[in-house]
């Protein structure tokens, strides 16, 4: 998919709570070996949203951040997409929110998105859609999650919190870069889900690998370079969603990426997979360290199922933004480990009775 | 029971601490004033104040009221704005036994309180110690 007139990011923004829990103690409540979850999945410890946190807290300060760098005011916005699959109602969008804020209200667009973790993708694609055919000057796409997980699953080991926000716009000189392309590859696979009124989500174990996240991911990116004439030669930075540290590795060798492209956009070892927020929080690392004329490939996943594949090419103009808002490595830096108790309070396992 | 009406009709100042300024003496009010305490002024213009601040005073709650539960202990204090505009206000992602008075802190977007499990959320600026 590719717009008739030019739309390209001026502003990414993300939000990452302080609070981390180690893989290790995780595994010592469980009894689990904390090998695999160590040596074979790549992750060492996730972020935990704090007590007075949730999906609206996260989206706002990213959201913040985002304008920031774009150097615009909030009321410049005119539509303003929050994908997530952890919103705070089930029932009144946490957009309404969001757009409050940063003061983008009344006359705004706006709405809650939900395709599991591709849900961030999927608003950034509606958000370009916007932007392109002139309904919009600028719009927000956020990608945030506060992701649940069964106490004693092995998406405990994983399911984190964060968000990343982008303001989207013509690609114009202010932008700093330029949204080339993008695909999508949607099918019905039931991999992971969560019924109405279910606490905690499932998943079909074995069947999320291969049929599922690599499937999705592959086809998608191989169709988005088909489309532009590109080879995986030509992209200087690959960001894969990130359920763990391994699967996106494994991703970039089927596609005959080396791993050094991979890295920097690399977080789950780190921060665990901050679901909708996952592949965003991963392009906002890049963008933070990318240089003027590199070209970025972001391919998300959300379970259900679905990739979207983007690429995009960093402009001039761009180290003068970096320094506008803090950069993921400040957040991932910035950070107090709790226990699993703390955890469980935290994630409200544990319930306050009085 | 939360008010649901008290708590919408004071969005701008819970998320965008939005305050008052008199035309009269230039005094910054937060919350907004209709009426200037000091010059008696009645013409006040309602603006958003700056999100930084240095601690000035501040209390630990240990006994919350309800809806509060689950957020305690949390750290009630006045930040002085960089106007100069007093706010009062919760300090949060800090260790409270550690928390000094002239703590440079910034604003952040929080969950304040909730109407049990199925009433509305309410959300507002807090501080944390700026880093
Ligand atoms: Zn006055």
């Amino acid at each position: 998919m590719r717009t008739r007139v030019g739309v390209g990011i001026h502003g990414w923004g993300v939000y990452i709570p302080r609070y981390r829990i180690k893989v290790e103690e995780i595994a010592r409540i469980w009894g689990y070996d904390v090998n695999y979850y160590v040596k074979s999945l790549m992750l060492k410890e996730k972020a935990v949203a704090g007590i007075d946190e949730d999906v609206a807290t996260i989206a706002v300060e990213a959201a913040k951040n985002a304008l920031k760098r774009a150097s615009i005011e909030g009321s410049k916005v005119g539509a303003v997409y929050v994908g997530t699959e952890s919103k705070p109602y089930a029932v009144k969008p946490t957009a309404t929110i969001v757009a409050e804020a940063i003061g983008a209200t009344p006359h705004v667009l706006a709405a809650d998105i939900e395709f599991a973790c591709k849900a961030g993708t999927e608003a950034f694609q509606i958000c370009t859609g916007l932007v392109a055919s002139g309904m919009v000057e600028y719009a927000l796409a956020i990608g945030a999650d506060t992701a649940q997980a069964n106490p004693g699953d092995h998406l405990e080991f994983s399911a984190a919190s964060g968000g990343a926000a982008y303001v989207l716009g013509p690609d114009d000189s202010r932008a700093v870069a330029s949204i080339e392309g993008s695909v999508s590859y949607v099918t019905d696979t039931p991999d992971f889900w969560r019924r109405e009124l279910s606490p905690y989500p499932k998943h079909a174990e074995a069947f999320t690998g291969d049929p599922a996240y690599f499937r999705h991911v592959v086809n998608a990116a191989r169709e988005l370079m088909s489309q532009l004439g590109l080879r995986a030669s030509d992209f200087n930075y690959v960001v894969f969603h990130q359920p763990n540290g391994a699967f996106p590795l494994r991703a970039a060798a089927m596609l005959g990426i080396p791993k050094e492209k991979v890295l920097p956009g690399l977080l789950a070892p780190e921060i665990g997979n901050t679901y909708a927020a996952s592949s965003l929080l991963g392009l906002a690392a890049v963008l933070d360290v990318a240089k003027p004329g590199e070209r970025i490939l972001v391919v998300s996943y959300g379970s259900g199922a679905g990739s979207d594949a983007i690429s995009l090419i960093v402009k001039d103009g761009i180290e003068e933004r970096k320094n506008l808002a803090p950069t993921v490595r400040d957040y991932v830096n910035d950070k107090t480990y709790i226990d699993y108790g703390l955890y469980a309070r935290f994630r409200r396992i544990i319930r306050y009775v009085r | 029971m939360a008010s649901v009406p008290r708590y919408w009709r004071n969005i701008p100042s819970y998320y965008r601490l939005v305050g008052s300024k008199c035309r009269g003496c230039g005094r910054t009010w937060f919350p907004p004033r209709r009426c200037c305490p000091i010059c008696y002024s009645r013409d006040l213009e309602l603006i958003e104040l700056p999100t930084e601040g240095v601690l000035e005073e501040f209390t630990i709650i240990r006994t919350p009221p309800s809806g509060f539960d689950y957020y305690t202990p949390y750290v009630v204090g006045i930040v002085k704005l960089r106007d100069g505009t007093r706010v009062l206000t919760q300090v949060v992602d800090c260790d409270v036994t550690e928390l000094k008075p002239g703590t440079e802190v910034v604003a952040t977007f929080r969950r304040v309180r909730e109407d049990g499990d199925f009433g509305i959320v309410m959300y507002a600026l807090k501080f944390r110690p700026k880093r």
